[in-house]
């Protein structure tokens, strides 16, 4: 026996059928249905199997708080594991299967488990498994972990995320969530309110009342159509608040297609929306609490509420047969309810004395057995259940009484109270206290301007809680600064809730000793003894148990047994619930997608590229493109089939034979203007700027205030009192930065004004012995001859009409102009370049050629040839520095006795002794012998190549003393492999320096 | 996600800005006068208290420019905004 | 002690697990002892129990405000490796990774430390260099680790994206790097630390410091003043809190550090990957839960709770790294509060207060030094000299300058 199709009631379209498998068997249901109310539907019981017994499990609930019913939806690149099946909306073509059983649902060979599961208790794997080592069990265990199986394929969907900004949101949709949105919305503020069903009216969808003497449907209908018409309000249902962070930041998830078949769907999947709330309103309702008893998993053992929700929101009977086990009221209505369905209903067990409770009248007792102070103590069935076991039990609700009354039935239908939910509010930094009457934590006050209304505050009157929602909803809209006026509440009959008797665990040791498993945790398999257990063996703090039995770490969270798992702490440790307290409540509230938290920083837009103004132009030219710093640049232009060795070797040597062209453009540019720009860029850097004269240049180095190297360029005196300062690419905007910090926080007496002018600019740097004929081909405003425009020097000018600033600067050691265009003109710069140059056998060459002719000069390059340990004095700044008399940034730093010390690492460069092949970049160098590790490294390889102008290898090194030790033979060390190679002085080709300064 | 408010822009969230750390730190100088762990001190040694924070932000993807805050390290409430060139406030349960 | 076993869990199994002992005890504190440790986390419980087992100093207690394991030692990403560059750190963590090798059988407490391997990759041309610098480094160190290219490191790890946008261009490996369940660390300890004299209080808070003439005396609790001889911190992430209480300063700021996990599902990752290009790293635990980590948040915290921006990021780095990933969900997400020292090495030594001892600024790799920090700690206190392997790692060093700065040497945070 099991669950089966009402053949009327329910919000269900039955004109709409939908066909799902499951399993492999085809099943139909219809529009408005979850898979978990199809599934109920068409009578399947058994929707999965328990993580560690394998046990066979039915559905226990109706919403997030599911821990058995756990699927695999779809296969192939819209498969998504894991997910409740009363959270998916059913839909044409729904292919879902269990997961954790294998072969299949009915024969799981791992149920082996459940027969031995007196011996691997909670944490049973602490105390095994250690020898002869734990990686002999390990894969099989964790073969035996986890639930479904992770995508193979790229996601194919798509994400977003939406900020936004609102005066009161409302999280929830039922009826007090509902009136409280419309009450702040009247006002006129801007609300949002979310609700993660499709359908508005919670708990009144499947309880509908008169209200106002109309349905309740009517009345939804009409206040989700003024809130979908007041034109500052948002409405979005399949939209669930996941998480609450700082300063009133909300974050949302809003499924768009999930609900759609496959083939349906366009656009984007799911939406994160990140909500900065002025108010929130919690109106997340509550929810029930399983019984724990020995059994208490079998199929056909639900939440009451659960039952009669499926009964009639979405008519699906829950079985033929049901017992009821309760200890409040709400066991009596699901019962009323269900027997108007047509469910027969066999007993309900009450665990309260009958003298203590006063139901009210509309209860009528003589419909069916109701047995007062019992409760159920065990249950029997195979794949469902099949009769209840109820007992009298005594007045501390501990020990049972009497003999034994076993009911048949298919169904048992819990309700061991009801919890508040209070996560999104425990999140917020709310604070909880247990409240005996309704034997739960509930909200008290919190921080952040948050505030809980309905269910959530562990009032279920829902006259009482209209009007508290139609209240609360009017102030958080006043606190925003908008006027409302009272809301009417509409009227509805309902009698007043008598007191729940806490039903933690009913001690059933009497009835039979061993092997009576009660589950509190029915998806991680957490029992009612593994948490004595756990108690026995000192694990006391919620935490600790939590951890130590796994009890609530399951992908539901805890939803159903948290609470139950803290009961049955208290009556073992006997100390009140309040002092037991919770376990904390984290961020997501159900599971969240992950690709949804990416959103559209995927692929290219992880982390966009900044491109260049000729990046056209250098395509056409063959360019392989690469991520330098964040800027997609051209490492070389390839010809034909040539290689990137091949074409990096062809440029690097047509640069020094005619002209060589490089686009220079992310090179920092930050000017530096104001009477005290001089004084300020003596403090920046390492060197002496205040000499400079108007027209010149001076290489600069930069510290930071630890005294580590950190960024060189060229400065240009523009005027006195106006500079051009030259950051590295990768530095550009973090000096920029920095120059603001020490303006703005330090030196606030210095009047200076900077700006970051990087891409305002396009920089083409020409190179070689023909680079000044070629530049001299343009109408220029600037006098480039030797002598009127020299090396280190800069202009401002004109050149083809457009105006253009020109350094004599070099990082190639040939004759060079680092030309400046508007950033408009750069690609126009760059044709024309190529067109006039032809003559001159002008080739563009890339970032690595660059790096080529710069090594061969023994340039260094920071980032490179330093680290974050290097201090000036070890690339040769320590005569530079003894002469400066100011102050500077970094300067007491090298002053210590570290950066004083005598065996520093220096920059050298190193030449192979054998061999024609350039050494490794990271490769260590150590003392000559044999390489035993562990063994002292005297430092490493920082930049190599072969060089093509000398015909040999060249290599730049950071060598402890290197200076002392020119000529010294070392071992270079890579990988396990050795080389031999000599300290020289960094720099292969023009020593003298002659191709500077013609 | 933080919700700081630029004195210049108004509030805006976290990742428009730059924390700069502890502020109010003076810097020590002429460089031959200070002794290593002062220097040291400056450098690295930071109160951290765990409570209120005074410490400077910049708002790096709006105005460009540093100003100082007031924030509590635990519940993360900015209780003050003021100048960067201003002393650091009294904060008293009052003016929280 | 009971010892565990698979006989004494069939055993228990067959008398309803009765016959279980308290893993250990909770004892009131007695009024003096030799030395009192102030955190029940990793790195206090293992130095309370080597300095019983190594120094035969027993007159021991654990202060702990809270529960033990509850602070950063609960709250990590459980990743053990020492692939570090400098000799000083490489000696250090190495050692520690030899103790968790042989720590389950010591402790006779499985802390299912599994060498599934920890990759270091690299994503663009300046971090392919710096990770064959690191790669010799390590090889140098005594340290083994495999060097590969691409196409190797796709043949080890096939799920990774083909078309990244920060590629995968080479990966660094120590194979015997891994994970390991941090909860049992703590509890294993605690076991071994109680079972042979220490006294582990829990629920006791510090609130000050009895200090006369620069030597320690006792401390203040919520539960009573204690005497001690010798007091040891070990409360990463509130070093600074206790620091402040006895009256000096570290070179440490406080940052909250995430981390969160998805769902559980069948075995799919059997390795550790750091993705050095984005800072995001994944591990699959043994329960199948996706692990994953990233970056600190930017500024000082005392919060141990999650954040957004940081939890984008190391989304969109995942499924950069994994885009089959996108559709699994995330479960949970939360945060410890790290010591962040300028160069991300720790403090293991002296304080300025005679008898004190300091051990912090772990940054955010403390898990994995917890057997050879405490190790080191209970040596530094018994004989009131650092360890050698841990000398280096004094305070001493912010004057001189001679950081031992990781990322500096490698461009890999730790």
């Amino acid at each position: 026996m099991s669950g089966y199709r009402l053949d009327k009631g329910g919000h269900i379209d039955r004109s709409k059928p939908l066909d799902f498998s499951f399993e492999g068997k085809k099943y139909s249901g219809f529009e408005g249905d979850t898979l978990a109310s199809a599934l109920m539907a068409n009578g399947v019981s058994v929707v999965g199997r328990s993580f560690k017994y394998h046990r066979p499990r039915g559905i226990l609930a109706a919403g997030f708080d599911e821990p058995n019913a756990i699927m695999q939806i779809e296969a192939g690149p819209h498969t998504i594991p894991n997910l409740k099946a009363t959270g998916i909306e059913l839909y044409d073509g729904l292919e879902a299967n269990p997961v954790n059983a294998w072969p299949s649902l009915a024969f799981d060979a791992l149920s082996i488990n459940s027969w031995l599961s007196r011996f691997i208790p909670a944490a049973f794997y602490y105390k095994t498994f250690m020898w002869p080592d734990w990686h002999v069990f390990e894969s099989t265990i964790r073969k035996a972990a986890g639930l479904g199986v992770s995508p193979k394929c790229p996601d194919p969907d798509g994400y977003e995320k939406h900020f936004a900004h609102c005066d009161v949101l409302v999280i929830g949709g039922g009826p007090a969530g509902l009136l409280a949105a419309q009450a702040a919305s009247r006002s006129g503020a801007r609300v949002i309110i979310v609700e993660h069903d499709p359908e508005w009216g919670g708990s009144l969808l499947t309880d509908p009342k008169q209200m106002d003497g109309e349905h309740s449907d009517a009345w939804i209908q009409k206040i989700v159509d003024e809130l979908q018409e007041a034109p500052q309000t948002t409405v979005l249902n399949r939209t669930m608040a996941f998480g609450v962070y700082d300063h009133g930041l909300i974050g949302l998830c809003e499924r768009v297609t999930d609900h759609l078949p496959i083939s349906s769907r366009s656009g984007i999947r799911q939406r994160i929306w990140k909500v900065r709330a002025a108010q929130t309103i919690i109106a997340s309702g509550a929810m029930e609490r399983p019984f724990v008893f020995p059994n208490n998993d079998r199929p056909g053992i639900m939440l009451a509420s659960a039952g009669e929700t499926y009964a009639r929101r979405y008519a699906a009977a829950p079985g033929r047969k049901v017992v009821v086990v309760t200890n409040n009221d709400y066991g009596h209505y699901c019962a009323q309810s269900l027997k108007k369905t047509g469910v027969e209903i066999a007993a309900i067990a009450d665990a309260r004395l009958q003298q203590n409770t006063s139901l009210p009248d509309q209860i009528d007792l003589n419909d069916y057995p109701v047995f007062f102070g019992t409760t159920v103590t065990n249950s029997s069935g195979r794949h469902r259940v099949r009769s209840a076991q109820l007992h009298e039990i005594d007045s501390a609700g501990k020990a049972i009484l009497g003999r034994s009354r076993d009911i048949d039935c298919d169904t048992i239908l819990m309700s061991g109270g009801w919890s508040p939910v209070v996560h999104l509010f425990s999140q917020a930094g709310g604070k909880l206290v247990f409240d005996a009457k309704v034997q739960a934590f509930i909200p008290t006050t919190c921080e952040q301007n948050i505030v809980c209304v309905g269910a959530a505050t562990g009032e279920y009157s829902l006259t009482k809680n209209l009007s508290e929602a139609a209240n609360v909803g009017v102030n958080a809209a006043s606190k925003s600064g908008f006027e409302c006026r009272a809301m009417a509440v509409p009227k509805i009959t309902e009698s007043e809730e008598s007191s729940v008797r806490a039903m933690w665990q009913v001690d059933v040791s009497d009835i039979r000793s061993t092997g009576q498993k009660a589950w509190i945790d029915f998806q991680n398999d957490v029992t009612a003894s593994d948490v004595k257990l756990a108690i026995r063996e000192n694990f006391q703090s919620v935490e600790h148990v939590k951890r130590y039995t796994t009890l609530g770490m399951a992908s539901d969270q805890g939803k159903t047994s948290n609470v139950n798992g803290i009961g049955v702490m208290e009556s073992v440790l006997e100390k009140p619930m309040a002092q037991v307290g919770t376990t904390k409540f984290r961020p997501p509230y159900d599971p969240t997608t992950i690709g949804a938290f990416a959103g559209r920083r995927v692929g290219d837009n992880f982390g966009p590229l900044r491109a260049l103004a000729a990046e056209q132009e250098h395509k056409e030219a063959g360019a392989k493109f690469d991520d330098y710093g964040g800027w997609s640049r051209p490492v070389c232009y390839l010809q034909g089939s040539e290689s990137e060795d091949e074409a990096v070797q062809r440029e690097a040597k047509a640069v020094r034979q005619g002209v060589g062209m490089f686009d220079a453009s992310p090179l920092g540019k930050i000017e530096v203007f104001g009477p005290d720009a001089a004084k300020f860029l003596d403090r920046m850097y390492a060197n002496t700027m205040s000499t400079l004269k108007a027209g010149q240049c001076r290489y600069g180095i930069m510290l930071d205030e630890n005294g580590i190297v950190f960024d060189d360029g060229v400065l240009g005196c523009l005027k006195e009192d106006h500079f051009l300062v030259g950051t590295t690419s990768g530095k550009a905007t973090a000096i920029a930065e920095q120059f603001e910090e020490w303006l703005q926080c330090e030196w606030t007496d210095l009047d200076v004004v900077t700006d970051n002018v990087t891409s305002a600019w396009s920089v083409i740097n020409l190179n070689g012995p023909n680079a000044r004929a070629l530049l001299q081909k343009f109408d220029c405003t600037i006098d480039l001859s030797p002598n009127a425009f020299q090396h280190m020097q800069m202009r401002e000018g004109r050149l083809a009409g457009v105006s253009c600033r020109i350094q004599r600067v070099s990082f190639s050691g040939e004759l060079s102009y680092e030309v400046s265009v508007p950033w408009a003109y750069g690609a126009s710069f760059w044709q024309a370049l190529i067109s006039e140059g032809e003559a001159f056998g002008v080739y563009p060459f890339g970032i690595e050629a660059l790096m080529i002719l710069r090594i061969e000069k023994g340039y260094l390059h920071v980032g490179s040839d330093t680290d974050g340990m290097t201090v000036p004095q070890d690339i040769g700044f320590g005569g530079i520095l003894a002469k400066k008399k100011s102050d500077f940034v970094g300067r007491r730093s090298i002053m210590r006795p570290d950066a004083i010390r005598k065996d520093r690492r220096q920059f050298v460069g190193l030449e192979t002794i054998s061999g024609q092949t350039p050494l490794r970049v990271g490769a260590h160098i150590v003392s000559l012998g044999k390489v035993i590790p562990p063994i002292h490294t005297q430092g490493w390889v920082t930049s190599s190549v072969y060089s093509p102008n000398t015909a040999k290898p060249a290599a730049l090194a950071l060598v402890e003393r290197g200076t002392e030790r020119y000529g010294e033979e070392v071992q270079v060390w890579d990988l396990g492999k050795s080389r031999r190679a000599r300290i020289v002085r960094p720099g292969v080709f023009d020593p003298e320096g002659r191709r500077l300064h013609v | 996600m933080l919700q700081i408010t630029c004195p210049h822009c108004g509030p805006r969230s976290e990742i428009e800005f730059r924390c700069g750390g502890e502020s109010h730190i003076q810097r020590p100088g002429p460089p031959e006068d200070v002794s290593d762990a002062k220097w040291s001190e400056y450098l690295f040694f930071r109160k951290n208290p765990k409570g209120i924070h005074f410490e400077r932000w910049l708002h790096r993807f709006g105005c460009g420019r540093w100003f100082n805050i007031a924030r509590d390290t635990v519940s993360h409430e900015v209780v003050q905004e003021y100048p960067i060139d201003s002393l650091a406030p009294t904060i008293t349960e009052k003016t929280r | 002690m009971k010892r565990y076993s698979a006989l004494s869990l069939f055993r228990e199994g067959l008398n309803d697990q009765k016959g279980w002992q308290a893993a250990w005890r909770n004892p009131e504190p007695k009024s003096e002892y030799d030395v009192v440790i102030i955190g029940g986390g990793g790195h206090g419980l293992a130095t309370a129990y080597y300095l019983a087992k190594e120094h035969g100093i027993t007159n021991v207690a654990v202060l702990e405000k809270g529960w033990i394991g509850g602070g950063n030692t609960g709250r990590n990403t459980t990743v053990i490796r020492s692939n570090y560059f400098f000799r000083e750190s490489a000696e250090f963590y190495d050692f520690s990774v030899k103790l968790y090798e042989g720590l389950s059988q010591e402790l006779n407490y499985n802390i299912m430390f599994s060498q599934r391997g920890m990759w270091n990759i690299a994503q663009d041309r300046h971090g392919l260099e710096m990770l064959r610098r690191a790669a010799n480094a390590m090889g140098l160190n005594g340290v083994p680790a495999e060097f590969h290219n691409e196409t190797e490191v796709r043949r080890r790890i096939p799920l990774l994206n083909d078309t990244p946008r920060f590629p995968i261009l080479a990966g660094l490996l120590q194979s015997r790097g891994g994970t390991a369940r941090h909860d049992a660390v703590a509890w294993g300890y605690a076991r071994g630390a109680d079972d042979r004299g220490v006294d582990i209080i829990q629920n006791c808070e510090v609130t000050g410091f009895d200090i006369k003439n620069g030597q320690i005396r006792g401390v203040k609790t919520s539960k009573g003043k204690i005497k001690a001889r010798k007091v040891a911190l070990a409360v990463a992430g509130h070093t600074s809190v206790m620091a402040e209480k006895a009256g000096f300063r570290l070179p440490i700021i406080s940052y909250a550090l995430q981390a969160c996990v998805s769902e559980p599902v069948k075995p799919v990752l059997d390795t550790v990957i750091m993705a050095m290009g984005t800072g995001v790293y994944i591990s699959q635990s043994d329960k199948g839960e996706l692990v994953f980590g990233g970056g600190i948040d930017h500024y000082p915290s005392y919060a141990q709770r999650g954040n957004l921006p940081v939890m984008e990021h190391t989304a969109a780095g995942i499924v950069d790294l994994f885009p089959q990933f996108s559709r699994m969900r995330f479960l949970r997400q939360w945060a410890g509060i790290v010591d962040v020292m300028h160069d991300s090495t720790p403090v293991v030594g002296k304080s300025p207060i005679d008898g004190m001892y300091l051990n912090c600024g772990w940054g955010t790799g403390g898990f994995k030094a917890i057997p050879a920090g405490g190790f080191c700690f209970a040596h530094t206190i018994a004989q009131d000299e650092p360890h050698h392997l841990i000398a280096p790692f004094n305070l001493k060093r912010f004057e001189t300058g001679a950081l031992i700065d990781e990322a500096a040497g490698a461009g890999i945070a730790h």
